[in-house]
C-alpha cells in the first residue's frame, strides 16, 4: 500500500486519553500534533496537513463535527476517524454525516485502532459492529418518498456485508464467507458510507430521535 | 436546608434597577419618548411606563388614574391619552432599564394629582366630597403599603428568608418599613372611617373593613406566596442534585473504590466494563425503571451478567427491536446459553452478539474468535449445551447452526419465525 509513514493528528479534550493514545500509536504512525479544543484543532490540522485526524466527538466549543465542517472545505485530503465514549446513535450518525470516514469507540483495542487508522488513510470506511447495526436500522423499512432511489436504499449485498460486520467479523473473514475479494468488501462499505452521508432519506434524521422515544 | 442565594430573590418581579450606566445611556431619547412597560403591565403597560419614566412606583400612577376616574371619569380619559402618546416597548427589556422611584418625585406626583383633583372639583367634574376624598385617602394609603420595597429591604428579606424559612417572612419588616406600613394603614383607616361616617350601614361597614384588611395585609400574603414557590423550586432542584449524587455514589464511586483495592488486572477490567455498561444505560437509556419487556434490554442484561462472571467483553448489536414474547424469549435464552458457552470455553476476549428482528423472523448470531472446536470431537458436557440450544429453537419451528473450527472461533446462528408457520 503506502510506503510513507502515516501522519496522524490527535484531537481530544482529555489529556490522559491523549497521552495514552499517543504512546500506543507512536511506534507505527507519526503523531504530528495534538489539540484539545475546536479552534486549536482546526489551526493545527491546517498547519500540519495530516493524513488522518483522530477526532473526539464531544469537545467544548462545538465538538468534532465543527472541526470537520471547518477543515474539510479547504483540506479535502484530510481524513477523519471519529472516536468517542458515547455510543449514542445521534452522535454517531451526526459525525459520520459531517464527513468522518468511520467511527470507533474509545474502548477499542490498540491493534484495532491502528488497523482502523490504516484503513481510513487508504480511503476506506471503518464500520464498527455497532455502527453497522445503526445503519441497518436507519435504512430498514420503506422510505415514505425515496427522492433518490440510488442513495436511499441499500443493496442486498451491502446489507449482507453490514450484517457480517455487525456479527463482529473482519473484512477478510467476510470476503471468504461471501466468496468475494477484500477489495470488494471495502467497496461495499465505502458505498454504504456514501449513502449514509448523502442520502436525504427522511428516516436518517427522524430515526435518531425516534430511537430514544420508542 | 441548603443556602438560598440572594440572587433569585433580587431578580424577582422586575429587572434589577442597579445599573446606573445603562440608565443614563441616552438621556435625549429618554426625554422625548414615552414607551409602555413590557415587564410591568396590568392593562397595557401604560401606567408602568409612565411610572418608570417619572421615577414613581407604578402603583401610585395606577391609583392616581383610579382616583381621577372618581372625579368625573377624568382618569379613564387621562389613561387613554397616556396610552395613545406612548409607544410599544422595545423588544429587549434591557434596552431601557426603568428608573428607580424616588421619594421626591413620588411626593411631587402626589401633589400634582391633588392639584388636579382640586381643579376638577372647581370645574364641577366631581362625584361628591363624601365619595372622592375618602376614596383618595384610602387609595393613597394602600398605594403606600403596596409600593415595592427598596433594595435594602429586599436584601433583608432574602437574608431572613434564608435563615427563617417561610415563617420568618412575617417578622421581616424593618423600621422604615414599619413607618411606611403604619402611615399607609392610617390613611386607609381614615379614608374608610370618613366614608362610613357619611354612609352608615352594617353590611357596608363589614365590607369596607374587610377591604381595608386586605389592603393592609395583602402585600404580606402576596410575598409569602412568592417566597413559598421560590422555596419549592429550590427544593426540587436540590432534590434532583441529591438524586444524581446518590446514584453516582452508589455506582461509580463504589466501583472506583473497588478498582483501587483490586490487584488483579482482569478483575479491574471487569469492574470497569460493568460500571461503564451501567453508567451508559443510565445516561443514554430510558428514564425511570429499565423497561425489561424489550428484547434489547434483556440482551444487555445477559451481556452484563456474562461480563461479570467470565471477564470477557460482550458487545450486543440489535437491529429492529421488539417486545419480549414467547418466541423472542426462546431466542433470548438460547443466546444466553451460547454467550455463556463462548465466554467460559472459547478463551476469546470479545463475544459479539448480533440480533436482527425482521418482519417474519428473528435472527441471532453469537460469534467469538476463540479456540474453536471440531463438532465431532465435542465432549459430552458441551454437546449437551449445544443440544439444548438446538432443541429449544426447534420447538418454535426455528433452526440453529453451530459453525466452528479449531483456531477459527465459533459462531452460533439461530433463526426463529416470529409467528406460527
Amino acid at each position: 500500500m503506502t510506503t510513507e509513514r502515516t501522519r496522524v493528528f490527535l484531537v481530544d479534550d482529555h489529556a490522559l486519553f491523549l497521552s495514552g493514545v499517543r504512546s500506543e500509536l507512536a511506534a507505527e504512525f507519526d503523531i504530528v500534533g495534538a489539540a484539545s479544543d475546536v479552534d486549536a484543532a482546526m489551526a493545527g490540522i491546517r498547519r500540519t496537513a495530516p493524513h488522518v485526524v483522530l477526532l473526539d466527538v464531544h469537545m467544548p466549543g462545538g465538538g468534532g463535527r465543527t472541526v470537520i465542517e471547518g477543515v474539510a472545505p479547504t483540506h479535502p485530503d484530510v481524513r477523519f476517524l471519529a472516536l468517542s465514549v458515547s455510543d449514542a446513535a445521534e452522535d454517531v450518525i451526526a459525525v459520520v454525516r459531517a464527513g468522518a470516514r468511520g467511527y470507533v469507540t474509545k474502548t477499542i483495542a490498540p491493534a484495532e485502532l491502528a488497523g482502523a487508522i490504516r484503513r481510513v488513510r487508504d480511503g476506506d470506511a471503518v464500520f464498527s459492529p455497532r455502527l453497522a447495526g445503526f445503519v441497518l436500522d436507519a435504512f430498514s423499512g420503506e422510505g415514505p418518498q425515496p427522492s433518490d432511489p440510488e442513495l436511499d436504499a441499500l443493496t442486498a449485498r451491502e446489507r449482507e456485508v453490514l450484517r457480517h460486520i455487525a456479527r463482529g467479523l473482519a473484512y477478510k473473514q467476510i470476503a471468504r464467507r461471501l466468496d468475494i475479494s477484500v477489495k470488494t468488501v471495502e467497496t461495499h462499505v465505502s458505498s454504504v458510507l456514501r449513502k449514509l452521508q448523502l442520502s436525504s432519506r427522511y428516516e436518517l434524521t427522524r430515526w435518531a430521535t425516534d430511537r430514544r422515544l420508542v | 436546608m441548603p443556602a438560598v442565594t440572594p440572587l433569585c430573590h433580587h431578580g424577582r418581579g422586575r429587572p434589577t434597577r442597579s445599573d446606573p450606566i445603562a440608565s443614563t445611556a441616552s438621556p435625549l431619547a429618554r426625554s422625548v419618548r414615552l414607551s409602555r412597560s413590557s415587564t410591568d403591565r396590568v392593562l397595557t403597560g401604560a401606567a408602568g411606563g409612565l411610572g418608570e419614566r417619572l421615577a414613581v412606583d407604578p402603583i401610585f400612577v395606577r391609583v392616581a388614574f383610579a382616583v381621577l376616574t372618581l372625579a368625573g371619569g377624568m382618569g379613564v380619559l387621562a389613561y387613554l391619552l397616556v396610552w395613545a402618546v406612548s409607544e410599544e416597548p422595545p423588544h429587549s427589556p434591557a434596552a431601557s432599564p426603568p428608573r428607580r422611584p424616588t421619594s421626591t418625585s413620588t411626593t411631587a406626583f402626589g401633589l400634582v394629582v391633588l392639584g388636579l383633583l382640586l381643579v376638577l372639583r372647581d370645574l364641577g367634574l366631581w362625584f361628591g366630597n363624601g365619595l372622592v376624598w375618602p376614596a383618595a385617602l384610602a387609595a393613597a394609603g394602600s398605594a403606600v403599603i403596596w409600593t415595592r420595597s427598596d433594595d435594602a429591604e429586599r436584601a433583608r428579606w432574602s437574608r431572613l428568608a434564608a435563615g427563617g424559612g417561610p415563617l420568618g417572612v412575617l417578622f421581616v419588616p424593618g423600621r422604615i418599613s414599619w413607618v411606611r406600613m403604619g402611615a399607609g394603614a392610617l390613611l386607609v383607616a381614615v379614608g374608610m372611617a370618613s366614608f362610613l361616617d357619611r354612609a352608615p350601614g352594617l353590611l357596608l361597614a363589614v365590607g369596607v373593613t374587610l377591604l381595608g384588611t386586605v389592603l393592609v395585609l395583602g402585600p404580606w400574603i402576596a410575598r409569602l406566596g412568592r417566597q413559598v414557590s421560590d422555596e419549592r423550586r429550590e427544593r426540587i432542584r436540590s432534590e434532583e442534585r441529591a438524586e444524581v449524587a446518590a446514584h453516582l455514589h452508589d455506582s461509580v464511586l463504589q466501583t472506583l473504590a473497588l478498582i483501587q483495592r483490586t490487584t488483579e488486572p482482569g478483575e479491574m477490567v471487569a469492574l470497569a466494563r460493568g460500571q461503564e455498561r451501567e453508567l451508559r444505560a443510565w445516561l443514554y437509556g430510558r428514564r425511570g425503571p429499565p423497561d425489561a419487556d424489550l428484547l434489547s434490554t434483556a440482551l444487555e442484561g445477559i451481556a452484563g451478567r456474562a461480563e461479570e462472571h467470565h471477564h470477557v467483553k460482550v458487545e450486543v448489536v440489535v437491529v429492529g427491536d421488539g417486545p419480549l414474547d414467547e418466541r423472542s424469549a426462546a431466542v433470548l435464552r438460547a443466546v444466553g446459553e451460547a454467550v455463556t458457552n463462548a465466554a467460559a470455553h472459547s478463551g476469546a476476549d470479545i463475544v459479539q452478539v448480533f440480533v436482527e428482528v425482521g418482519p417474519s423472523t428473528i435472527s441471532a448470531y453469537v460469534t467469538d474468535e476463540g479456540a474453536g472446536f471440531t463438532l465431532a470431537e465435542v465432549p459430552d458436557d458441551r454437546r449437551g449445551i449445544a443440544d439444548s440450544i438446538v432443541g429449544r429453537i426447534g420447538r418454535y419451528g426455528g433452526s440453529a447452526t453451530i459453525t466452528s473450527e479449531p483456531g477459527e472461533g465459533t459462531e452460533v446462528h439461530l433463526t426463529v419465525p416470529r409467528h406460527h408457520p
